[in-house]
Formats: structure tokens, sequence, C-alpha cells
């Protein structure tokens, strides 16, 4: 029953951060190589809301959360949109360049020791017992439900709001897109925002269930074969996705080898490249070269 | 390689041997003479600290250099480089500590290790192109490190393999000034490979893969067989840089090869400039020193003592601020700077080159 919840609360999270790199994939094409360190900042955002809203925890989240949105768009704004239209190299480069860039201002300004946003809000985070004797910490519990009001919201988004068709219309030919009046530069930017929204909310999720440390990157760079198992540009690929890495990790680690953790994402994500490089659920593409 | 701007005033070749030479006029020559006179005089005269950042800055151009010759030339994207160095450097550290094996034996040992790691890398970029090509480096990059770290915690060593300094033909390699001449030539060495490589069959068909690979192929140039060749060509050059790396610091860990180090290579050959060997000279040197200029740059300001804890930190955010840069305002790199400097005083004074048949 543990292993079970393990699972499930792996699969959440890694499911919550594969959907920022699926959207920003889907719509424009660019891997997002800063994601984890976005997600990253967005947890240190509420370290510093909580100093600015004192006592009230509720009001410092909502504010870390929009000020999280907020910093998806400037990104693009001042950087992203010079590489619409770059090659491929150049576009992850420029996001490999300012995820460097954000973990050395997140260490410069919080430095680089283990903190707990929980304690610095004063919230408290109980142990549950569900049948079957599986523990589950209260901000796992609300991470595994945001995870899935998440998917729900995004999946409605996309199917039925006047945005989020024009996000897939851009994703799919962001030329015609774009000549049937489409504002691109908008799509890209409400691409990049929610995505940095969802990588935040499972930054701070993970921030409030065991803290933050400068290493909190690497957990999404574990979360990228999921997004890829499942499919670079399919949101319920990635669900899938997630599910599966989370399993083999979890069943590896503890049926194997605790040190294989750090590996087994990377080794299911070379299976998957051999195999059926584009993913489970993806559209077969003719890809870029350099 | 060969581009005509600099120096098409008049000079013809006129035989094949000259159209071989790889210094083909006077001016060539005398600067290169005059290179290697500085090079050689250079350990004599500077500090230490000085020989060290040159000798940092060989081992990192031999590097920098193999990732050119398979990203700059014939077009695979890696983001894995960073594993194959490990790769070198733990085979030399694995060799030492459980046979002692000596200098000679570990090289070669570590070029094969090399080369069976880029058969491994190059085989997903048989199917695989662009972004897919970069991930699927970027994995084995982690499993690479994996396998390292697991024989360091399972053999005990887990604050690094120690190795002694090796020794050639009974003189021990401890002095720096020694190694600033092993390092030169393996530099120059790995710089001269890379130069007929390219000039050769194989580098006219990784840049014919580049450039398209449907036409590639319709030209007759068997396209897995190249791109492996790429990448075993590259990787055993890298694992070299790994061994000689791994005698240098005496000392191999796996936290010398996370993936910043991978982002560190590409970083030098962007800011170098891509598809230039220059470029990866230029690049591997500017990267090197970068950290050190900040530090340097970071003492002349007010309240050093406040910033000395976060020096790391200012070097990392500084080091993503000039990527950013280059990216966006610079994309040719260092050699594109360079080029335009030529290009100016060549015109001189005019602007622009005027257009063939114009002048009349």
């Amino acid at each position: 029953m543990q292993l079970l919840i393990n699972i499930v609360v792996l699969a959440s999270i890694y499911a919550l951060i594969a959907c920022g790199y699926v959207l920003i994939y889907r719509v424009s094409r660019v891997l997002n190589l800063a994601h984890g360190e976005l997600m990253m900042f967005g947890a240190y955002l509420v370290l510093a809301c909580s100093s600015l809203f004192a006592g009230h925890p509720v009001m410092a989240l909502c504010a870390a959360v929009i000020l999280s949105i907020v910093t998806g768009a400037l990104v693009y704004i001042f950087l992203m949109r010079k590489m619409t239209g770059e090659m491929v190299l150049a576009a992850i480069l420029t996001t490999v360049a300012l995820g460097i860039l954000v973990r050395g201002v997140v260490v410069l300004v919080w430095s680089s020791q283990q903190q707990y946003p929980a304690q610095a809000l004063g919230i408290s985070n109980p142990t549950f017992t569900l049948p079957g004797d599986g523990h589950i910490s209260l901000w796992s519990l609300v991470l595994v439900l945001t995870n899935l009001a998440a998917y729900g919201a995004l999946f409605g988004f996309l199917r039925f709001g006047r945005w989020g068709m024009r996000m897939r219309a851009a994703g799919q030919n962001p030329l015609l897109a774009a000549q049937r009046g489409i504002n691109l530069h908008g799509v890209y930017a409400l691409a990049w925002s929610l995505s940095t929204l969802t990588g935040a909310l499972a930054g701070i999720l993970m921030a409030l269930d065991s803290g933050v440390t400068g290493s909190m990157p690497v957990i999404a760079l574990k979360a990228f074969p999921a997004a890829l198992v499942g499919g670079l540009d399919s949101l319920g690929g990635a669900l899938i996705g997630a599910l599966i890495v989370a399993g083999a990790e979890v069943l590896l680690i503890y049926y194997v080898d605790p040190l294989l953790s750090d590996v087994v994402p990377f080794l299911v994500l070379v299976a998957m490249l051999f195999v059926r490089p584009w993913g489970l659920f993806g559209t077969r593409e003719e890809l870029d070269r350099v | 390689m060969f581009r005509p701007t600099p120096r098409a005033s008049g000079y013809f070749r006129t035989d094949y041997a000259q159209d071989l030479a790889l210094l083909q006029t006077r001016a060539e020559r005398i600067g290169l003479a005059a290179l290697v006179a500085i090079l050689v005089t250079l350990p004599f005269v500077a500090t230490p600290f000085l020989l060290d950042l040159a000798c940092q800055v060989f081992l990192a151009s031999i590097g920098a250099l193999s990732l050119m010759l398979l990203t700059g030339y014939a077009g695979q994207i890696s983001l894995g480089h960073a594993g194959l160095i490990a790769a070198g450097a733990f085979t030399t550290g694995i060799l030492t500590r459980e046979i002692h094996a000596p200098f000679w034996l570990t090289l070669p040992a570590s070029a094969l290790t090399g080369v069976v790691l880029g058969l491994v890398f190059g085989l997903p970029s048989l199917r695989l192109r662009g972004l897919y090509l970069a991930v699927s480096t970027l994995a084995l990059h982690f499993i690479v490190i994996y396998l390292g770290g697991e024989y360091e915690t399972k053999r005990g060593f887990s604050t690094g393999i120690l190795i002694e300094k090796p020794s050639l033909g009974g003189f021990k390699l401890t002095d720096g000034r020694a190694w600033y001449f092993v390092l030169l030539i393996f530099a120059a060495a790995t710089l001269l490979i890379c130069v007929n490589l390219l000039r050769s069959r194989s580098g006219r068909a990784w840049r014919a893969i580049h450039a398209r690979e449907t036409v590639a192929e319709a030209l007759g140039i068997s396209i897995s067989g190249y791109k492996l060749l790429a990448f075993v060509i590259s990787s055993a050059m890298t694992s070299v840089a790994g061994c000689l790396f791994a005698y240098y610091r005496g000392v191999v860990s796996i936290e010398a090869f996370d993936l910043f180090l991978s982002i560190q290579y590409v970083a030098m050959i962007i800011i170098g400039g891509m598809g230039s060997l220059l470029g990866a000279l230029l690049g591997a040197a500017f990267v090197t020193v970068f950290p050190y200029a900040i530090e340097a740059l970071l003492k002349l300001l007010p309240n050093v003592q406040k910033l000395a804890g976060d020096i790391f930190a200012v070097n990392y955010a500084s080091f993503g601020v000039v990527m950013i840069l280059f990216l966006i305002l610079e994309p040719l790199g260092l050699v594109g700077i360079w080029r335009r400097l030529q290009n100016y005083f060549l015109l001189w004074p005019f602007k622009y080159k005027p257009l063939a048949g114009t002048r009349k």
C-alpha cells in the first residue's frame, strides 16, 4: 500500500512538472531546460512572500503563484521572444543559460541551505494514515489533488477555451495561425506563463512538504523523461508517462538499489528513444537539424 | 576552413604540394613560429597560477575541439560531453587503482573506452535528430555518471579516487612546467588531427551531412557510417582529455562531472563560434578564464568580505548572463567578431565588399 502511495505521489510530482515541458514544446517547439530552475524560483517566491505577508499564509501563497505567472510571461517577453524562429539548439541553450542565471541568483539571494517555507508560513504538515497501513502527508495529498485539478483545467482550456484553441493552432502551424490573425507572441507568452505556473505549483507544494534546497531542479530534470515517454506534445501522454517513470523508479529503488534513484528515469528515456522516439501518444514529426 | 577573404590578394597555388600545405603564405609561417615561440617561453616567465590556468585551457581545448568536430561540423548535438570526460577519467582511475597501470596503458585504454562509448552515444543518432538526439546524449551522461558513482561507493572511494602522478620514461610528471608541455603537445596534436580530418574525405562528408542529410546520401555518403565515425572520433579524443584531466588533478570524483560541465563545453563552442576550430580554442580559453576573471573583478569591488562566500553563485549567474548575451547578440561567437575585425581592415577604407562585376 505504501509503495502504491509513493508511486502516486511521485507520479503526481512528475506529471505536474512534465505538463510544463509539454505546454511549451507543443506550442513553440522549444524544449525548456530552465523549467526546473523556474520551479525552484517559485518555491523561493513563497519564502519571500511569507516574510512580506507575515501571518497571512493564504495571501502569501496566492502572491507567490501570481508572481510566478508574471515571471513566466517576463521570461518570454524579454528573452525567448528573441529566440523565436532561431535554431533549435540556440533556443534550448538560451533556456539552459537562463537556468544557470536563475540558479545563481537564487543562491545569491536565499543561500544554498535547506529552508522550510512551511515553517515560515506557520503551516503544519500532518500525516494521515490511509486504510491498508499507508501514510501520506497533507501536502503530498494536496499535490496529488492539485495535479488532477491542473490537468482537468488544462484539458478544458485547450479544448474549449478561445485562447486554448489559439494555442493549439499556433502549435500546429505557426505561420498559418499568424496569418489568420492569431497573436503569436501573446500565445507563446501565455504558454510560458502557464508552464511556469504549473511548475511553480509543483515546486511550492514540494517545498511545503519537505523544504527547498538549491538542488531542486534535479527533480524537474528527472520529470523530463516522463514528458518524453508520453510524447512531448501530448498532455495526456505526460500523465501516463509520469506514472510509468514513477512506477519504475519506486519499484526499482525498493527491490534493487536505492542508488538507482537518479538514473532510472533516464534509463526509461533511453529505452523509449530506441523503441518509439516520439513517445507513446506523441505525433511523429520530421525533426529539425542543428 | 579555407575561406578566401583575407589571403585572396594575388596568391595563386601552382602545384599540388602548395595546395596540400597547411601553411600557405610566409606571413602564416612567421605567425605560427611566433606563436610557438611565445607558447614555449611562457612557462619560464609565468607564475604557477598562470601556468595552471594555461594547463586548464589546454585541457578544455581538447574537449572543445572534439565537441566542435561533432556538433559544429557533423551537426550532431551532444549534451553528454561531461559523461565522456568522466568515462576517460574513471577508466584511468580504475586502472591505476586496481592494477597500478602505467600511463602508457591507461591512455590507450581511455581512448578505447571513448570509442566504445562513442558507438553507444552515436547509435541513437541513426534514428534521432536535433532535440531528441540532445536528450538521448543527456540521458547517457547520467547513466555514465551513475556507473562511476556506483564504482566509487562500492569500492569505498566516496571522496574520490586518488591517482599518482604518472611517469614518462623514468621522468615523473609532478612539475607544473612539465605538465604544461605535455598538455600543450596533446592539445596541438588534437588540433592537427582535427584540421586534417576536416580537410579530408570524412570532413567533407560530415559537412554534407550537416547541411542536408538527404542530399548527402544521394551523393553516395554513408550517413550512418560517418555519423558513427564522428561520434567515435570525438568521444575518443574527449576520453583522452578525461584521462589527462585525471592525472593532472590527481583525483577523480563524480562531483567534477556534473551537467554543468557539459553545458560549459557547449557554451565554449557557442561562445567561440560554431563551425570553426579557432572558435573552439577561443571559446575554451574564454570559458576557462571567465570564473577567474570574475573573481578578480569582485576583488576590486568594496565589501569583498560580504561577497566572498557567494563567489560561486556570482560566477554562476554571470556565466548565464554572458551565455545569453552571446546567443542573442553575437550568434557567430568570438570568431564572428574576429572575422568582422579582419574584414574591416581588409576592406578599409570601404565598409562593404564591392559586388562582383560592378566596378567598371
